[in-house]
């Protein structure tokens, strides 16, 4: 029985389908089934599924970004219950996510944002164009320990390598981890800048996050 | 709405009907077989007995095109239907009776044998932009008086699909009907379900040889589907200008028609060709030039006026290799084909004026067809508004809001073709780990995929047996104990 459902939990994930993640979320609470194991022999198995898809080429980015809006509503109604037994969903980390200053271009950072959550990180998305002073303010208020950044254009990407100088003016490094992406980043850039990695797509900026965390 | 490329008003078409039909009283039609001018003559055409020119009048082709069928299918290995002739229906097929085969590794032209036609059968097998089988080159390790016939055991043995093929000769055309009667279950199975189709061409200008006239005759009697080539060269074999050259098309054609219908009224027959330019520099016959799409597509709004399925010769290069004058002139020409909105295009995987094969230029000649497909179907209306139900509550004005909708997982699939991996929209870093490998290579290694990933049909034990006993028959009538594949046990057959 328990077994089954967590297969159709996975389903649901894989399938996309937040209705019926949200469902099965809920009967497992009716059934008093512990929430942690609800999402990780559960939820999870649909996440990491439908991201090993996405790597082959089978599965491809409507099915991936789907599959974390599912998840994500499944672990919303997990959280409470979680909370009432004291317990929390063991968190991977808190990470920040930005694109920098002078760039609007998000859809790979958005996409990072959601298979993170998806695989348990705590995510703040600040959004487009923010200028190096916003994300290491959050990243400090927050407590994170990764700050993720993206840029489109090679004339924002410069942006990156400030926020990193900034970080460690401030000595605030190794405490915060750098993670870096977009189109025109390359490993080379990366290196170059200092930052502590980079990834092509968001199934790989997951790895790397955990990586990161040491919670590989 | 089915996008449509249109050359010709409907006043010209009944200007070039018009001078078609005057063709075939004066000069007439060369019909150099006897039983097609006395079919011809007993319908009341007048014929020379000195020259065999036959004077068709209108008459006797207006009522050959009105028994002639609309349209009709051909079937798959199990009988059911895959391939309309007829409407608009776009359907194509590899190019036939190629000679040489691209050797994907010397980039040589190697002369075609066994193992050549399966390697090709078993990778067009494979991909469904192909939605029949050509026997796509001759073997030259057989004996020549059943290099037809071995073509179309080959491709009955190794494919489920429908078969565009040919006969050589008036005598083998029979074998073959044979060939498919045995598979089918009997002369009227495959009668009623035809698996495949035989080309039979006219030659230019406006004769109907021996041997084309007599396959026609004999491919109507059996009602198996025939399709008229006809293939007029602009310039050589034909009038230098498009119109006359469509115009010579047009009644070869009807005269081919008419042939075929006073033997069996009412079997199937398809408006088809090869036409083409005359390069006046090389003296070649440029497949890939525009001019030859230009033909074909005029000719096919010809058909359509009498409401005749239709067949052309597209989709080919006349580059030596798989490069980028091969996916240019293949690309455009299959597009323009489909465009026209012609039921059959013969053509992808050749090179070289339509003598060479090559199996990764089947694999890239997919994609081409797979985008011109595509445009077939055109721009839909998919949802109930256009947009505004796309901005709902949980726009975030972010730019991956449309990634979240359920609506983009369920429609993407429709709105965009997924290219195969031999197309590359991989980032510079990406491509670059994957080996830095252009369109060829990558054609390579798909075709090894997909020769690994090959299965053979399995068919009826009894019909195969037959099959290959009947095989064998004609290859010991031809002088040869063995042939290449029929050594081993049919069942095992395998390259």
């Amino acid at each position: 029985m328990t077994e089954e459902l967590y297969k159709q939990m996975a389903q649901s994930i894989i399938d996309g389908d937040s209705d019926i993640s949200v469902e099965l979320a809920k009967k497992s609470i009716e059934l008093n089934m512990h929430p942690l194991d609800t999402i990780t022999k559960g939820f999870v198995v649909g996440v990491n599924y439908i991201g090993d898809q996405f790597g082959l080429g089978e599965a491809f980015l409507p099915e991936l970004v789907m599959a974390g809006e599912a998840m994500k509503a499944a672990v919303a109604v997990l959280e409470p219950e979680l909370l009432k037994l004291g317990e929390a969903r063991e968190i991977m980390g808190r990470v920040v996510l930005a694109t920098v200053e002078g760039d609007i271009h998000e859809i790979g950072k958005t996409l990072v944002g959601t298979m993170l959550s998806a695989s348990g990180f705590e995510v703040t998305d600040l959004g487009v164009d923010q200028p190096a002073e916003n994300i290491i303010k959050k990243a400090l208020e927050i407590d994170a320990q990764i700050i993720g950044m993206s840029a489109l254009l090679t004339t924002t990407m410069v942006r990156q390598r400030e926020v990193i100088e900034e970080l460690d003016k401030e000595g605030l490094r190794p405490r915060i981890k750098v993670m870096v992406g977009g189109a025109p980043i390359t490993k080379d850039w990366a290196e170059k800048i200092k930052a502590d990695g980079t990834s092509e797509d968001a199934v790989g900026a997951v790895q790397l996050a955990k990586r990161l965390v040491g919670k590989e | 709405m089915q996008p449509k490329l249109l050359l010709l008003d409907n006043e010209m078409i009944a200007r070039i009907l018009d001078e078609a039909y005057q063709l075939l009283l004066k000069p007439g039609i060369k019909v150099n077989n006897e039983e097609a001018r006395d079919l011809l003559a007993s319908a009341g055409a007048q014929v020379d007995l000195e020259t065999n020119v036959v004077k068709i009048p209108q008459q006797i082709v207006h009522k050959a095109l009105e028994s002639t069928p609309r349209e009709f299918h051909l079937y798959d290995y199990e009988g059911n239907p895959k391939v309309k002739y007829g409407g608009d229906a776009v359907h194509f097929d590899p190019g036939s009776s190629g000679i040489a085969m691209l050797n994907p590794e010397t980039l040589e032209h190697d002369t075609t044998e066994t193992p050549h036609l399966i390697k090709l059968i078993k990778v067009a097998e494979q991909l469904s932009q192909y939605d029949a089988q050509s026997t796509a080159v001759v073997c030259h390790d057989v004996p020549q008086t059943i290099q037809d016939s071995y073509r179309l055991y080959l491709a009955l043995l190794y494919s489920k699909k429908p078969i565009v093929t040919g006969a050589f000769t008036n005598k083998t055309v029979t074998e073959m009907i044979d060939m498919l009667a045995i598979l089918a279950g009997g002369q009227d199975a495959a009668r009623e379900k035809p698996r495949a189709i035989f080309d039979v061409c006219p030659a230019p200008p406006l004769i109907w040889s021996n041997f084309a006239s007599g396959n026609l005759i004999a491919l109507a009697r059996a009602g198996i589907p025939a399709e008229i080539v006809s293939v007029p060269l602009s310039g050589a074999a034909a009038p230098v200008t498009m119109l006359g050259t469509v115009t010579q098309h047009t009644a070869e054609c009807l005269a081919g028609i008419t042939i075929h219908q006073l033997a069996k009224a009412g079997s199937p027959v398809v408006w088809g060709g090869a036409a083409c330019i005359f390069d006046m520099k090389k003296g070649a016959t440029p497949m890939g030039a525009v001019e030859t799409a230009m033909l074909d597509c005029s000719y096919a709004q010809v058909a359509k006026s009498l409401n005749m399925p239709t067949h052309t010769y597209l989709g080919a290069t006349d580059s030596k290799l798989v490069d980028a004058q091969s996916g240019l002139e293949s690309g455009i020409s299959a597009m323009i084909g489909a465009l026209s909105g012609i039921n059959m295009i013969s053509g992808s995987g050749m090179l070289d004026f339509l003598s060479c094969h090559s199996a990764e230029k089947l694999v890239i000649d997919a994609e081409g067809i797979s985008m011109a497909k595509r445009m077939l179907e055109g721009v839909q209306l998919r949802t109930e508004t256009l947009a505004t139900e796309f901005y709902d509550k949980n726009i975030n004005f972010k730019g991956g809001d449309f990634l979240k909708q359920r609506v983009t997982m369920n429609l993407f699939r429709k709105e965009q073709h997924l290219p195969s991996d031999v197309i590359d929209r991989a980032s510079m870093r990406d491509w670059k780990k994957a080996g830095s490998l252009d369109t060829f290579e990558r054609a390579k290694v798909m075709v090894k995929d997909l020769l690994a990933s090959y299965t053979k049909p399995v068919l009826d034990e009894a019909k195969e047996k037959a099959l290959h006993a009947f095989m064998l028959d004609l290859a010991k009538k031809a002088g040869v104990d063995t042939l290449p594949v029929i050594e081993v046990t049919a069942s095992s057959v395998g390259v």
